[in-house]
């Protein structure tokens, strides 16, 4: 291996088969971070969604957890190779905050506070495959982990579930994100071990 | 809550120098965002991550990427309008 090693050095363990290919498991939740951790009180949080025609629909906290919760457990896969299985958040399924926006987009640019995006198909957000969790085991997400709140789509390596989203655009055409414009793969299947472009 | 730990720019000296030739260590880039010229020893450097990711000391914006694959490497340097290396005496022709 090179120099340049992904941030999060575990030891490695014996694979488990239901291990996407590649990873180990940790009992651990390793913090990983491109910057500084944005911190966003809870008043002046909002959540956006705008379309690809520019209308945009928010939500304040308060609006956000008013709307119907959900208590997702799910195994989580982070492209350094680490997975953790059974975590359990909860939050607002992205189904619930995309009914009733009218759009024709194909695609999703998630972007957060602090600057991070990362981009996915529209439809990797829909039919009960994504969130937006301020939860985590039971307590309020800690802002190292992405709170108040995050994106969860497990079935995506994790750099997919955006820490402190603010936001998502709509578009029509695909904008890969932060990670994507830098050699990771644009979709990140860990099942496939889509790590880096042309994986 | 204990903030994320960065590294100076020095660290960047081995993994950069797979990708380049000359020696980074002493090179200045500036901050596309802010205009700011400095060492990239003296860049924030978050290495907690995918890739490293350095950035400006004065605006913390993002100014270099280099993400390792097994077989590749990328580096991006759109938050860097240059890169200023020192280099020997031009030879007389």
């Amino acid at each position: 291996m090179g120099i340049v090693t992904p941030g999060f050095q575990g030891r490695p363990r014996a694979e488990a088969p239901d291990l996407p290919p590649g990873q180990y498991l940790t009992p651990d939740f390793p913090v990983l971070s491109a910057g500084p951790t944005p911190r966003v009180p809870r008043d002046q949080w909002e959540f956006v969604i705008s379309s690809e025609t520019g209308t945009e629909y928010r939500w304040s906290w308060d609006e956000m957890m008013a709307l119907p919760q959900e208590t997702p457990t799910v195994d989580i896969h982070c492209v350094t190779r680490w997975s953790k299985l059974g975590t359990t958040w909860r939050g607002v399924s992205l189904d619930t905050l995309l009914d009733g926006v009218d759009t024709a987009a194909d695609y999703a640019l998630a972007h957060s506070y602090g600057g991070y995006t990362t981009n996915l198909p529209l439809e990797d957000l829909r039919d009960g495959q994504a969130w937006l969790v301020h939860t985590y085991d039971g307590d309020d997400l800690p802002a190292e982990h992405g709170g108040p709140a995050r994106l969860l789509v497990p079935h995506l390596y994790f750099w997919k579930s955006a820490k402190w989203v603010r936001g998502i655009h709509l578009t029509v055409e695909d904008t890969p994100g932060f990670w994507e414009t830098a050699g990771y793969h644009d979709y990140g299947d860990p099942w496939r071990e889509q790590r880096y472009q042309g994986d | 809550m204990t903030a994320l730990p960065y590294v100076d720019g020095n660290m960047l000296d081995g993994p950069l120098g797979e990708v380049f030739a000359v020696d980074l260590s002493s090179a200045t880039a500036r901050c596309a965002n802010c205009g700011t010229p400095g060492p990239v020893a003296g860049l924030r450097v978050y290495s907690h991550a995918p890739g490293l990711v350095g950035r400006c000391p004065t605006c913390v914006e993002v100014m270099l990427r280099l993400v390792r694959a097994p077989d590749r490497a990328w580096l991006d340097l759109r938050g860097a309008t240059f890169l200023q290396f020192p280099m020997p005496p031009d030879r007389p022709r």
